[in-house]
């Protein structure tokens, strides 16, 4: 099993005729990911690639593809529009990689979309991929491999970092979710927990945080209570200077809140395997993994 | 995005919320003429920079006369202004505001932020204002009143009646109070601010309520659809390197240390600097190239580090995903070659087409250290910029 995607995933692509949303959709196709449409407003009735048919809204693209998930690859300033028309038209999944979305915005769709039963990625990330069967996002796919590692992540590269170690010690991933680095996120690292609980697939997660907010904090008070797997996690930003927004726009230690040790410890105290280094990540979980 | 009190003001008012009459100099000259102006027999003259704790350092004054004014303009204007914000080198006071002096009968805190947690505008009000308010949040919480608004809702007047009630505000001041509550709210939404705080808000011996204080912080993201907003941005304010950076949309924060870092990802670029302080260095800077690291912004990124004086070593890392290793290492080699690096270069390239990077950097006939790791090249940079490599 896996989390959210797989090979049966049939996915819309917002914004497929774009540079970003091309070369992408080209390189999820290749991995195997189902691209069954594609939605650029006032395009339809195009094949894009002489492949995929394009459509003017996301409804007809349910309607007529099957499409069940969107990756969206919109402008931000057309992105928050974007996710509430996949969610209105009953997408269950919707990655949204577009980075530079309003907060206002973001705030406003998030609620917007709460009913509608599907489940948000990012924005400001880069996807979601279940290792040999679904790319839904823009990490290079050759760097996975299918295992029993779920990842959970506020960063992109980082992912890749400790995926990479995990790889090349033979250790591969059920599903790895890159969550977004911004202060309103679709779902967080504990919405996911969630979701990996219940998959038999996945033995250990590495969940890698970053300064800034509580959600790693939350995330810590669940998994004392209620996760029953054991987790591997990294906070980035312990030399990060107070004040100053590191990149990310929800990476920013603000009003003395969101350092890296308030997480760290927040972590080690519900029992969580809590690494110093980044260089640390894949052979703690191979030593939790027995292996 | 920050601005400065006097164009926070100039904001409030649009808004319809109260402030003290004023405004801004840029010479002594000019602030004596601004105090004539308001007239009366007391005046506060405010050094405008981008830093919290002006009052303590010094950067706000009372003065008595109009040539009292003049005499702390003079002072002011063209100081270093040190804050416990600013750092040590402290911040060049440009210009500053002239305000009338107002009968302070109480100081109140008034503050907006979008709380990550419930995802809404949360208004925060004090009967502790004029402090610092989070030593107020540390030490008595139940003294900061706070109101989630539904952002589907807006600013519903019971929200406001609730946080001016909470204050004790009563008759003809709690009106005034619904209303300053509302005015701000309105204005945070519609601009699109990320922060907004008065600190103090004063109840005068007349009777209103003030902001004799203003702090606002807008969106970045936001400002494509406020120009006028994206104007009042004031890059005497800034870092010049920062600026510089941002100009080639590279994400560069000066920082005290002396190991350049040039890495790919926000998240990445911070663990870098996490691990090379492990190995006991001091990164330079946090540098994240963004996801296309190409020549031409492997080359500014270069420079940009390199202008930093205390840079004593470089440490590259990257891990190539969609972005190949091979065109990194050909950017890095051609961009360290042209601006003649004399500093060691460590290099960590991972990912994509790593071993023909490795060659590429190899046989450029130039002298980087290559690294197999991360830890390695965290190890290696640190020995570098202490001359022990």
């Amino acid at each position: 099993m896996s989390i959210l995607v797989n090979k049966d995933t049939r996915v819309v692509v917002q914004g497929i005729t774009g540079k970003e949303g091309t070369f992408h959709a080209k390189q999820c196709i290749e991995y195997g990911t189902k691209i069954v449409a594609g939605v650029t407003p006032g395009k339809g009735g195009q094949m894009w690639e002489g492949k995929v048919p394009v459509y003017n809204t996301v409804a007809e693209a349910v309607e007529k593809e099957g499409a069940n998930a969107s990756l969206i690859f919109v402008p931000p300033a057309f992105a928050a529009d974007a996710i509430a028309e996949a969610a209105d038209a009953g997408c269950e999944v919707i990655v949204a990689i577009t980075e530079g979305i309003p907060a206002l915005d973001m705030m406003k769709v998030k609620r917007a979309i709460r009913d509608k039963g599907c489940r948000l990625i990012g924005p400001n990330c880069p996807g979601i991929i279940t290792p040999e069967e679904c790319k839904m996002g823009i990490m290079p796919g050759y760097i996975f491999k299918r295992g029993p590692v779920g990842v959970i992540s506020r960063s992109g590269t980082l992912t890749y970092e400790a995926v990479w170690q995990c790889t090349t010690r033979g250790i591969g991933q059920s599903t790895c979710i890159g969550i977004g680095g911004d202060p309103i996120i679709g779902s967080r690292f504990i919405d996911l927990l969630k979701l990996f609980k219940d998959d038999p697939e996945t033995e250990v997660v590495v969940l890698i945080g970053e300064i800034g907010g509580t959600a790693e904090e939350e995330a810590a008070e669940y998994i004392k209570k209620e996760f029953n797997k054991p987790v591997v996690a990294f906070i980035a930003g312990r030399t990060a200077p107070p004040g100053r927004r590191m990149g990310h726009a929800g990476a920013i230690i603000a009003g003395g809140k969101g350092t890296a040790a308030e997480k760290m410890a927040a972590l080690r105290e519900a029992g969580v395997h809590v690494v110093e280094s980044p260089a640390e990540i894949g052979e703690t979980v191979a030593k939790v993994l027995g292996k | 995005m920050k601005v400065h009190e006097y164009q926070a003001k100039e904001l409030f008012k649009q808004y319809g919320i109260p402030v003290p009459r004023g405004k801004v100099a840029e010479t002594p000259e000019e602030a004596k003429k601004i105090a004539e102006e308001l007239g009366g027999n007391l005046f506060v003259v405010k050094a405008q920079v981008h830093a919290g704790g002006r009052g303590k350092a010094g950067g706000v004054k009372l003065a008595k006369s109009v040539d009292e004014v003049y005499e702390i303009a003079k002072k002011m204007i063209g100081m270093k202004l040190v804050t416990h914000q600013t750092g040590p080198e402290g911040k060049l006071v440009r210009k500053v505001l002239v305000e009338e002096g107002l009968n302070i009968e109480k100081e109140f805190y008034v503050g907006m932020v979008i709380d990550r947690q419930t995802e809404c505008p949360v208004i925060m009000v004090s009967s502790e204002g004029g402090v610092e308010i989070e030593e107020v949040a540390k030490k008595s919480p139940e003294k900061i009143l706070k109101a989630f608004v539904d952002p589907a809702l807006g600013i519903m007047p019971f929200y406001a009646r609730k946080l001016a009630f909470g204050l004790g505000f009563t008759g003809d001041t709690l009106k005034k109070a619904v209303h300053f509550i509302t005015a701000l709210y309105k204005l945070f939404i519609e601009k699109d601010a990320s922060l907004a705080e008065i600190n103090p808000l004063v109840l005068t011996k007349e009777g209103d309520l003030i902001a004799l204080d203003a702090k606002i912080n807008f969106d970045d993201n936001a400002l494509y659809r406020h120009p006028e907003i994206a104007e009042l941005r004031d890059i005497h304010e800034e870092d010049p390197l920062e600026v510089e950076a941002s100009k080639y949309d590279l994400n560069y924060i000066k920082l005290d240390g002396n190991i350049g870092c040039m890495v790919n990802g926000a998240g990445l670029a911070m663990a870098t600097m996490d691990i090379i302080k492990l190995y006991g260095g001091e990164p330079a800077n946090f540098l994240d190239v963004g996801g296309a690291a190409n020549a031409e912004r492997v080359k500014n990124a270069f420079r940009i580090l390199l202008s930093d004086p205390n840079v004593k070593a470089v440490f590259i890392n990257i891990f190539g995903g969609i972005v190949r290793c091979d065109r990194v290492a050909e950017g890095v080699t051609k961009a360290a070659s042209e601006l003649e690096v004399k500093v060691p270069m460590v290099v960590r390239l991972e990912g994509t087409n790593r071993d023909e990077a490795m060659e590429i950097l190899k046989n450029s006939g130039l002298s980087f250290i290559l690294a197999d790791s991360m830890a390695d090249g965290a190890e290696k940079a640190v020995k570098a910029a202490k001359g022990e490599l």
